[in-house]
């Protein structure tokens, strides 16, 4: 036998964290949800939806709007013994919590000398597109990744969505996972049955031999877009996503470099002393000699994001952005 | 308490002869609410304190030769040298630090007292905290969170009267910390944290409570530090009168007058303990005088978990 016959089912990204909480609290007591109105509203973006119901209040547990309280009550719970998944509504919200997460999710296990692992997951919501104005349109997740003691993991498909929780969950040590908003309707083809990913390793969503296109999160879709319309003028983009911004796999990163000799960086966040300069840094240091054309980078302007619709996507990486900058470098 | 202080008057040397570095802010003057507390708590229990924690340490039972080898920054340590004087951590007796943010251990404990309660145990949570850290907001939102959900967490605020050198008037519109967890619906009360006795009396009242299901307690321990803030710190914010003033209420001197007024200590006995004492603080000296240096090929150590992935 030749082929192994791989089954799938199309699901939206929304269901397929569902998917994964449901069967994670199904599978061990010690995990339970905690957020702002992830039980009787079913969730900001109706992840939860119906998990109250089926695990009750104890474990599918509403939070008041304290996020450093409920975020560092999770890490306590972890250190405690539990498997608590949090979610913070939002990626700006969790600027409320950053002194739990940095200060005590990430130091525990170092300053007690090993002795405290937290095991904790906390999810939460990034990104901007949805025209909802500065405060709601962060993509911080290079700052998470700057903090040596989390791991920061980006699910941009449907499989990551569904597979990387059991893995961030069995991870004894504090891991974010980002979950962009753009993403929660996208839909895709789940492998079935299917099986926990890792969260270490970038994954190449489409060989190519003239340009790396390095990206992650909702920035994922963009590039493969960017690379279907590359192809059509001759250029063939190969489409890096990160999956986890930390620890990065620089590996991977240096392997398609030194392959395609050309490298963009589209992230959504800012480029100054943002993850794509980490990115580029690491290129610089170790494959410059590989390069044949400077490093461009498709990040998001050096602004607040603004709300109306043509200024937010002139703001934002775009396809037609992310074409220009490779066909720039290739030439 | 005699422990503590005569532990943390070496400390204060050792300091002084540069063999303990970095911050360093001594509970002299404060011993009876560590010790007090930890008398109405279980083995099992857990404790949350702050960056002034030799005493709650001391009095929770960690070996005062680990703790000393930790403010050497030895290996040895109770925290292999990684914390200092502020991260003390014991797993063996559910000691969770050492935390070094006003106000950022208070949420941990909500954390640790959700977890007793999600697996049914009957343990309680006791954080410590300073009146300063009424101010932040983790604090606020800690005793709601911990009210809500009718919590096993023991909050132990150390009124010393000075947030480093801000005065709680200056910093507070409303001075009476109980009220503000009255707000919350928490049973809360004043205690004389010079009173070694008081203390703990109150939290062996209160401990008991919230491990029967009674909700979160809350205890304001009227104190005060001896000492400066840090070893940094020139008290331009005191008076050295108020100072005296308190000092007249030593707990020890508090302590030791009533057991020799009713006749249960003798000079002879009191004597001894000082001996008993100087010893084992010098022997934590030595130990910690012995341990040795992490090599520096492991640094990178317990940044993550090396076993369970």
């Amino acid at each position: 036998m030749t082929d192994v016959l791989t089954q799938t089912r199309t699901i939206t990204y929304r269901e397929a964290v569902r998917e994964a909480i449901r069967e994670a609290m199904q599978q061990d007591d010690r995990v339970f949800l905690m957020g702002e109105d992830v039980g009787r509203y079913g969730g900001c973006y109706a992840v939860s939806k119906g998990l109250l119901e089926e695990f009750g209040p104890e474990r599918v547990r509403d939070t008041p709007l304290s996020e450093a309280a409920f975020v560092g009550a999770g890490i306590g719970a972890a250190l405690g013994g539990m498997r608590p998944i949090v979610e913070v509504m939002t990626v700006n919200f969790s600027l409320l919590a950053l002194d739990q997460i940095v200060n005590n999710a990430a130091l525990y296990l170092h300053m007690s000398g090993g002795q405290f692992n937290v095991p904790l997951v906390i999810r939460m919501a990034t990104g901007a597109g949805r025209q909802v104005g500065a405060q709601h349109s962060h993509s911080l997740e290079g700052w998470y990744a700057h903090i040596p003691g989390i791991r920061v993991v980006t699910p941009a498909t449907v499989e990551d969505a569904r597979w990387m929780l059991p893995t961030a969950l069995s991870d004894p040590d504090p891991v974010i996972i980002f979950e962009h908003s753009g993403l929660y309707n996208s839909e895709g083809e789940l492998p079935e049955p299917g099986a926990p990913v890792d969260i270490v390793s970038s994954r190449v969503r489409q060989a190519g031999s003239d340009v790396s296109l390095i990206t992650y999160g909702g920035s994922l879709p963009k590039a493969l877009a960017a690379a279907e319309d590359l192809a059509t003028v001759g250029v063939s983009a190969e489409v890096l996503d990160l999956r986890v911004l930390r620890p990065l796999d620089t590996e991977a990163i240096l392997a398609s470099v030194s392959a395609t000799h050309h490298a963009v960086i589209i992230d959504e966040g800012w480029k100054t002393a943002g993850i794509s300069a980490e990115i580029a840094a690491c290129i610089a240091e170790q494959a410059v000699w590989e390069l044949d054309a400077p490093i461009r980078r498709v990040c998001s302007a050096e602004v607040p994001i603004p709300y109306a619709r043509h200024m937010e996507e002139a703001a934002l990486p775009q396809v037609s952005a992310i074409v220009a900058a490779a066909r720039e470098i290739v030439g | 308490m005699l422990r503590i202080r005569r532990f943390e008057e070496r400390c204060a040397q050792l300091y002084q002869a540069e063999k303990i570095r970095g911050f360093l802010h001594l509970y002299i003057g404060e011993e009876a609410v560590a010790v007090g507390v930890m008398e109405a708590l279980r083995p099992d229990d857990a404790v949350v304190a702050t960056y002034r924690e030799h005493g709650h340490a001391l009095a929770r039972g960690m070996d005062p030769k680990l703790v000393m080898a930790e403010m050497y920054g030895k290996v040895e340590g109770c925290s292999r040298g990684r914390g200092g004087s502020m991260h003390l951590f014991d797993a063996s007796t559910r000691f969770y630090g050492g935390n070094a943010i006003v106000g950022g251990g208070l949420p941990l404990a909500v954390g640790l007292a959700l977890a007793d309660r999600l697996e049914d145990r009957k343990r309680v949570t006791a954080v410590f905290f300073g009146e300063g850290a009424v101010a932040e907001g983790e604090f606020h939102e800690s005793m709601n969170l911990a009210a809500l959900w009718h919590l096993p967490v023991l909050f132990c605020c150390e009124n010393n009267l000075y947030a480093m050198g801000t005065a709680l008037a200056r910093s507070e519109s409303q001075t009476r910390v109980t009220l503000k967890a009255a707000s919350y619906e928490m049973s809360a009360w004043e205690v004389d944290g010079m009173d070694v006795v008081a203390v703990e009396e109150a939290a062996r009242r209160a401990a008991e409570s919230v491990r029967s299901g009674g909700g979160p307690h809350f205890l304001e321990f009227r104190t005060y530090r001896f000492r400066a803030h840090s070893m940094f710190d020139p008290e331009l914010y005191r008076s050295k009168e108020e100072v005296e003033k308190w000092k007249e209420r030593d707990p020890i001197d508090l302590l030791d007058q009533r057991l020799t007024a009713d006749g249960i200590l003798t000079g002879e006995e009191r004597a001894a303990m000082e001996d008993e004492v100087a010893e084992e603080v010098e022997a934590a000296v030595a130990f910690a005088e012995a341990g040795t240096w992490e090599p520096v090929e492991e640094l990178t150590r317990f940044v993550y978990s090396e076993v369970g992935r």
